[in-house]
This record gives structure tokens, sequence and C-alpha cells, in this order.
């Protein structure tokens, strides 16, 4: 944020400091390349869904009965109503977790704040399946029956740190005379949050959203051990069908993911650098 | 972009202007400390707890207090697992380093309209589901798939080869799902690089090595730490990636806990070896964290 208002030196080149052409073009050549190892594998999926065969490398003209398929595929689209459920439960707790507490530790000095902020971290960046079997042991233990109530806890778990975090960042840039402005008029620190720092903090906290509804429909590790048998979640379903083998339906199904993330990424980027001032 | 946010966080921690919590800020507080109380530390706890514990017929624990399953970790079955792992895990961080290194930087040097561009094109892949992304690389690399399709119509080769089930599999599939997350914190690290460094030192004479290794590389540690964090642990204990490009006959540590907690329901046992690695976790993030600090001074 800091970037934007040191001075821009004249005649910088735009893309790398000065140097041999050589070293730029290595650069280049070097991120294109990654690029389409990235790509190309997604982009084989995409195409080979729309093929009329079930051999994979022959091209037998161009079709959407994959797709139609999917569609009357009970299963699929039971796990799929599933996903949904779990997903936008996880986003709404993560969502309110993750901003009240940005606020929160932003604001006000806690006990211990740098061993707290390491906390909030270790979901972040802790092994699924630690998570996941310690989850279970805990749920086995107090009698919860696995279902969508130990899903959606266990989801927004690993979700609601990326709010916080995404919304801490956004805190950052706050000027501390909106908030101080408010309560001179009057406001309680909860009004003051309320309608001052929510509605500024708005574009960080629906790309957390948007962030925590895909970790949350991705999510496969940490679901394999906390979904009973009736919640059972769209990655579930996709992993039995990627065991079985290669499946122009899959092919299909894997197309809408990739399109429905690449929508959500696209979106949330937006919301993240949408500037208010 | 809460990722990059985050990577960002583990490095830099500004001040703000703070007041003493009183009591309203405590229990407003409370549901996050209440949901990482109840659901990271107790359950982490009671991990270990039946990691001590045994099981009964039904594969129920029974909770007591000895030795059993660490001493059954530590055979040389699993420790040669967990080798494999590690082993597996440390070879898809150096490529991921190496494949990502060169791209974050030239991501985080251009001008900000194609840094945009770019570093959604690396969250895309990063936040497509993982088991996607494996499937497209089992319909190249299968014994029906497009690379053994290429090659016969080719007649390159005349029987499809064995690409699939190798350890060349396994880290493939574990580099292709990794590397964004190797690229992102970098990319944090070398877009806060002050590009006036850089030029100060080819001023004055400076070659290409020595800037990138007296200048870039120091300033951008952080990014590397955080990155090799990202990499480094879950790919040791990532499982369902390694199943399907690996075919299970050599698990992973990770496959090995989850068969314990489901198909072999010895909970304990599971739980030994998730101690284990969550030893590993704690080991790794100490160390960054330590790093991090190190760097900051």
């Amino acid at each position: 944020m800091t970037d934007a208002l040191a001075p821009v030196p004249p005649a910088k080149r735009w893309w790398l400091p000065p140097g041999p052409a050589v070293q730029r073009a290595f650069f280049g050549g070097w991120t294109i390349a990654v690029f389409a190892f990235l790509y190309i594998p997604i982009l084989l999926l995409v195409v080979y869904s729309f093929n009329d065969s079930k051999l994979n490398l022959h091209w037998a003209g161009f079709t959407t009965k994959w797709y139609g398929l999917l569609l009357g595929n009970e299963v699929l689209l039971r796990a799929f109503k599933n996903s949904l459920i779990v997903a936008g439960a996880s986003t709404v707790l993560a969502v309110f977790i993750g901003t009240t507490a940005a606020w929160l530790l932003y604001r006000y000095r806690f006990p211990a704040q740098q061993t707290l902020g390491l906390l909030i971290f270790i979901p972040m960046v802790m092994p699924e399946v630690l998570m996941g079997v310690s989850l279970l042991v805990l749920f086995v233990n107090l009698g919860i029956p696995l279902g969508y109530t130990t899903l959606i806890i266990a989801h927004t778990t690993f979700c609601f740190p990326f709010v916080l975090v995404g919304v801490q960042a956004r805190l950052q840039g706050l000027d501390p005379s909106l908030e101080e402005a408010a309560q001179d008029l009057g406001a309680t620190p909860f009004k003051a949050f309320w309608l001052v720092i929510v509605p500024y903090l708005m574009p960080a906290i629906v790309a957390g959203a948007l962030m925590s509804f895909t970790l949350s429909f991705d999510e496969y590790i940490v679901t394999i051990f906390t979904s009973g048998s009736e919640s059972q979640t769209l990655p579930l379903k996709v992993y039995g069908m990627v065991r079985v083998g290669l499946n122009p339906q899959l092919n299909a199904l894997s197309t809408l993911f990739i399109a429905a993330t690449a929508v959500l990424v696209i979106a949330s980027q937006f919301f993240t650098r949408k500037k208010t001032t | 972009m809460a990722i990059t946010a985050a990577t960002a966080a583990l490095a830099t921690s500004g001040p703000s202007p703070q007041r003493r919590a009183g009591p309203g800020p405590w229990f407003a507080l409370t549901p996050m400390l209440g949901w990482l109380l109840l659901f990271v530390i107790v359950p982490t706890l009671m991990l270990i707890v039946v990691s001590f514990s045994e099981r009964d017929a039904l594969g129920r624990v029974v909770y007591s207090f000895n030795f059993e399953n660490y001493i059954r970790a530590f055979d040389w079955k699993w420790l040669k697992i967990l080798g494999i792992s590690v082993w597996y895990a440390f070879l898809t961080t150096v490529i991921c380093l190496i494949l990502g290194y060169p791209v974050a930087y030239f991501i985080g040097r251009s001008s900000e309209r194609v840094r945009g561009l770019l570093i959604m094109l690396v969250m895309i892949p990063f936040w497509t589901s993982f088991l996607i992304r494996t499937y497209a690389w089992i319909s190249i690399l299968a014994q029906e798939g497009l690379l053994n399709a290429l090659l016969m119509t080719l007649n390159i080769t005349s029987a499809p080869i064995g690409f699939m089930y190798t350890p060349f599999a396994v880290v493939l599939g574990l580099v292709y799902n990794f590397l964004p997350f190797m690229i992102l914190p970098i990319y944090t690290s070398v877009e806060k690089l002050d590009g006036s460094l850089i030029e100060a030192a080819y001023d004055l004479g400076a070659r290409p090595a020595r800037v990138f290794g007296q200048i870039v590389l120091p300033l951008t540690k952080p990014g590397i730490a955080a990155g090799i964090l990202l990499v480094f642990v879950p790919a040791i204990a990532m499982f369902a990636i390694t199943t399907l490009m690996g075919g299970g006959a050599n698990p992973t540590i990770g496959e090995v806990i989850q068969n314990q907690f489901t198909k072999a329901r010895n909970q304990p046992f599971g739980a030994a070896l998730g101690v284990l690695l969550l030893a590993i976790f704690l080991f790794s993030l100490w160390l960054s964290t330590k790093f991090r600090r190190g760097e900051e001074d």
C-alpha cells in the first residue's frame, strides 16, 4: 500500500530492473514455461470434456452430452447440494468470526497477542490430515454424530483465518480518525464498528467470503474424516470418480469446477483491489 | 487476495492505534477464542491423549497410558514410510522453489497492470480443487491417457508406457499442486522489494549474479521461508494426490494415518503417527518463525 506513495524513479523499466536483455528474456521465458505447465493440463481437461468419444486422444467431434449426463446424475446433484449447504454455512460463520476478530485485534491490545496471532495462523498451515483426524477424535468423544454440523464446524475452522487475515490487511490502510469521528458524534463502539468500519471493510469481507466458499467447496481431506454418510459433499464423489479412471463426464464436471473457481477468484480479486479513497 | 495477505502477515505486524482491551472487546472476541480453543487446541490435545491409549476388539479407543503406539511407530517399516514422505516433500519443495522463484520475481517486478493479471493466473489453479488438477494429470499420464496415445500415434512407442504409479508421478502431482503456494509468498516479498536498490547496484557496476546474491535473495528470504513452510509440511502430510498418482502400493505417512483412522480402525496408532507429524509441523513452524524474527532484527 505504501509503495504507491513512494516517488516513481524516472525512466523506470516497466517490468524488470535495468539489466542485460538476456536476463529479461530468461525470466519472461521461464514464466511462460511455468504457466504452460500450470495451464496445459487444465486446458486439455476442458477441451476433452467436449469430445464426442470415450477414447481420449481421438477427437470425434464437439458435443455437450457429458454435461447433459451430469445434470441427470442424482448422486452428484445431491452431493452438489450438500456442498452448497456446507460451504454457505461455513462462509457465514467464518465471515462473522473472522471480521469481528480482525477488528478487535487491530483496535485493542490483548495479552499474548503474538501467541494469539500464531494460533490463528495454525489452521491455515496445519496439515489437513491432522485437522481432520483431531476433529474426528473430538466429535467421537463428544458424541456428536458425523454430519452437516461436524462438517460445518470443521470447514469454518480452516476458513475463518483467511477472512481474518484479508480483513486485517485492509485495516492497515484505515484512517483512525474515521472511527474517532464516529465516536465523537456519539456512536457506541459497536455502532461505530457496524456503521463506519464494516462498510469500509466490505471489499475485504466479500473477498474473504468468496475465498471461504471456494476453500470449503473444494475441501476433500478434512471432509473425509468429518462427514457422515448423508452429508457427502461433491469432492468426495469426485475422488471416487477419479479413482475409477478416465471418464468424460468427470472432464465435464471438472470444467464446471474450474469455471466456477475462475469466476470466484476474479470476483474476489476485483473486490480486494477495489479502492475506497 | 487473502493468501498473499496471509503470507505477508507472516513477515510483518505493523503497529495500530491500540487501546487496552476492556470487558467489551474481550466478550466480542470470545467466538474466535472459543472456536480456536474448542476446535483447534482441544482436538489436538485429544489426539495426543489418544496416541497413548489402546483400542478394543471393535476398534474403539480405550483410554490408558502406554507407549505401545510410539514403540510400534518407531519400527523400521513406518520410519521408512515417513522417510519417503519427507523425501518426496523435499523434492517437491526444491522443484517448486526452482520453478517458482523466477516466476514470482518476474511477476513482482512487472508493471501494476500486468502484475494483477499474472497473479490472478497463479491464483486460479491455486483455488481449483486439487482432485481436479490431479485428474488432469491422470488423463495425460494414464495407460490410455493422452501422452501414451500421442506417443503411440507418432510410433515412438508400440506399447503404453507406465508413467503412473511411479515416484515420478507422485512428485509431479505434488509439484503441480503446491507450485502456487511457493510463487505467492515469494511474489509478496518481491513486490515489496525497493527497485531503486537494484538500480543503484547496477549503476555501481554490480553484475547480475551479485545483485541477485547480495540484494534480491536476502530481501526475499521471508517469502522463501514462507513458501517452504507452505509447501514442505503440507506435502509431507498430503495423501490423496499420492494415492491417486502413486497407486497406494508405496503409501506416504498421510495415507497410513488415513488408513489407521478409516479402514484399519486403529485410532491410537494413527494418532501416534499423527503426533509425529504434528511434531514435524510445529518444529517447521517454529523454525520459520524464528527465521523471520531473525530477519526483522
